[in-house]
């Protein structure tokens, strides 16, 4: 029973079992097990054993039959290895003795082995080095192998323990069974946390080395409120946690049930309230929740929930999917926004030394017209099915947005030569996240159609900080002045010349912010679907009056605790139970 | 690997001792002690067994390194 404490990120409490995911790095990290699941260990290893075992027999005796005997002895000495009593004995023995899992204990003892035949001063056997580690790989797939798939089959509800959850790996995760995540690193606006409150699960991240603390099977509970992880509870934690998970979900139904009506003042004045989403699916939670429309479809995971570039079909296909949906209600869709993450940077030919400031997003769709045009020529498709609007990411000079007007110009042209039908006077904008667009907000405004503030990616921008980099996150914040400044006046801008600004970072479904960001005259605010009720219960329960009240004196603070405070007070006034 | 081979065809222990410099031994029916023991060409070993069939062994595993494992 441990009890571990790091950063909540999503609220709610979860009581699962656990499913621990390790990177396939070649370095296992230690990972006790209870004594009395040694056992359990020893059979995996033995059940690993075999597999390899079968694998490598007739990988011999094909290549035996194909090319010939000399070239199948090779793997003899594979067999040898897996088959050697000694090499499995102690194996065990390290299992047993300082209980660990069977994937570090096959490390630590093969390791053990190559350095033992690289101090030998022969060639022939040194060289058996590289078969040794070859042997320990097999092994290590096997063993971990497991568990990978265990991750896409899952057919009973699991938490996810992991040091840090890539976009990838979140992509493809069975949605419907995982039901909290917990993480080694990351901060507030990491890409776990954003995930988790899209889905609507708790997650607890920075707790430091919870990948170690936990094994495979183990019952956890997650509280996201309190930031709260509790391994193997004992039955007096486990019915705390029940009632205080029994209270989340009376709450939340509670909060669901205002979601028909509309996201207005009570003094009259009505704002759009819309979702962010990743996927055609969280369409419906985005609905139940209380969502008019779709104010963000992040179109990354098209990319990075498969092997390939995505083709201009299957595009289409999920936007069609939305469009179904939404039955009507509208469709922002930001083109790709892909680069400055770890999964394209792995494949990356030469990694770049500074990928969020290098060829991403925009740049890279500029860079790349074929792969941008199949996302823009599924998007005009689509834009007869429904409600669609078009929005450039990281825009950052006037020649990039015109640039990238052109290339839609281009699709449009080529669509109507092959007589496919469009919109032509779809809706075209932008995101407003890097300062230069910002601070030329209005030259910008004149040649757009909307603007969309990206909070997160401005905020990091502005104050020259990491989100993901749990050392500097503090330093993230959307509350400090100058983003403040920032977001005031790329919506006066707007306003000046006509267009509808939104907010779709983190920042429009912090319930901390509403009432400022009211106050700022912002009409569109797009969050994760988990998150709009609590936004719409603070909007209908206050005046615009009050709210631009509140923005005044904030715009007059001057450090984010300050304004921090002050949103504190001001909210709990109206919504006593908010925080 | 192919004298672990025939050792393992026994059912007795067989254990095989290496002299000069740095003597030691291993297990002959363990293909990684065996090469640990690194025994390369001209070294002196002993081999011993104990069992069932002990002499058998140790008869067939001295005719194989006395045949040089066919590989002359």
């Amino acid at each position: 029973m441990e009890i571990k404490k790091g950063i909540g990120v999503s609220p709610g409490v979860v009581i699962s079992t656990a499913v621990v995911l390790d990177a396939e790095d070649l370095l296992i990290p230690r990972r006790s097990v209870p004594p009395e699941q040694a056992p359990a260990e020893i059979e995996r290893l033995t059940a690993a054993i075999t597999q390899a075992n079968e694998d490598l027999a007739r990988l011999r005796d094909r290549v035996t039959a194909e090319v010939g005997k000399e070239i199948g002895a090779i793997f003899d000495f594979h067999l040898g290895v897996l088959r050697d009593q000694s090499v499995i004995k102690q194996i065990r023995h390290e299992i047993t003795t300082n209980s660990v899992t069977a994937e570090y204990a096959t490390s630590v003892v093969m390791r053990k082995y190559a350095n033992t035949l690289l101090q030998l001063n022969d060639k022939y056997l040194s060289d058996r080095v590289k078969d040794v580690y070859d042997i320990e790989k097999r092994l290590l797939r096997l063993l971990i192998g497991q568990k990978h798939e265990d991750l896409l089959h899952l057919s009973r509800d699991v938490v996810v323990i992991a040091h840090d959850l890539l976009p990838s790996q979140t992509a493809a995760l069975n949605r419907q069974h995982v039901k909290g995540f917990a993480t080694d690193v990351g901060g507030r606006t990491s890409h776990t946390a954003i995930v988790a409150r899209a889905m609507g699960i708790p997650a607890v991240v920075g707790l430091g080395n919870i990948t170690s603390e936990v094994s495979g099977g183990d019952t956890v509970i997650i509280d996201g409120a309190r930031g709260v992880v509790i391994v193997n509870p004992d039955r007096e934690q486990l019915e705390e946690h029940q009632e205080a998970g029994r209270k989340f979900d009376l709450m939340e139904t509670e909060l669901r049930q205002d979601a028909p009506l509309p996201a207005q003042t009570r003094d009259g004045h009505q704002v759009s309230l819309l979702a962010n989403i990743e996927f055609p699916e969280d369409i419906d939670d985005s609905l139940l929740f209380g969502g008019e429309g779709i104010g963000l479809y992040r179109t990354e995971f098209l990319y990075l929930a498969s092997e390939h570039e995505p083709s201009e079909e299957e595009h289409y296909s999920a936007y069609a999917d939305a469009l179904r949906r939404l039955e009507g209600r509208p469709l922002v869709i930001r083109t790709l926004d892909l680069g400055a993450d770890k999964y394209t940077q792995a494949k990356a030919q030469n990694p770049e030394r500074n990928p969020f400031l290098g060829d991403r997003s925009i740049r890279m769709c500029l860079h790349d017209i074929p792969m941008f045009k199949r996302q823009l020529r599924a998007i005009m498709r689509a834009s007869t099915l429904g409600d669609v609007r078009v929005m450039f990411p990281m825009i950052c000079t006037l020649l990039e947005l015109r640039q990238a007007k052109m290339v839609l110009n281009d699709v449009m042209e080529e669509l109507e030569d092959e007589g496919i039908n469009f919109r032509r006077d779809i809706p075209v904008g932008m995101m407003v996240e890097v300062p230069s667009a910002a601070l030329m907000a209005g030259q910008f405004a004149k040649e757009v159609n909307f603007f969309s503030i990206g909070t997160n990616d401005l905020i990091q921008y502005t104050l020259a900080v990491d989100r993901t980099n749990e050392k500097v996150a503090g330093l993230f914040c959307p509350a400090h002045p100058s983003v403040l400044a920032l977001v005031r006046d790329v919506i006066r801008a707007g306003r000046r010349n006509g267009i509808s600004v939104s907010i779709c970072g983190e920042m429009a479904g912090d319930p901390l912010y509403t009432l400022l960001l009211l106050g700022l005259e912002l009409n569109i605010f797009s969050m994760n679907a988990p998150d709009l009720p609590e936004v719409k219960k603070i909007i209908r329960s206050t005046t615009m009056e009050h709210a631009r009240l509140v923005a005044r004196r904030v715009m007059s603070f001057e450090s984010e605790r300050q304004v921090m405070h002050f949103l504190r007070e001001e909210t709990r006034k109206i919504i006593p139970e908010v925080f | 690997m192919q004298f672990v081979d025939v050792a393992n065809q026994f059912s007795s222990r067989v254990t095989v001792y290496k002299g000069g410099d740095e003597p030691a031994e291993a297990d002959g029916k363990s293909v990684m002690q065996m090469i640990i023991l690194a025994a390369t060409e001209g070294t002196p070993l002993k081999i011993e067994a104990e069992g069932d069939d002990a002499q058998q062994a140790v008869d067939k595993l001295a005719e194989l390194v006395e045949d040089k494992f066919g590989e002359e």
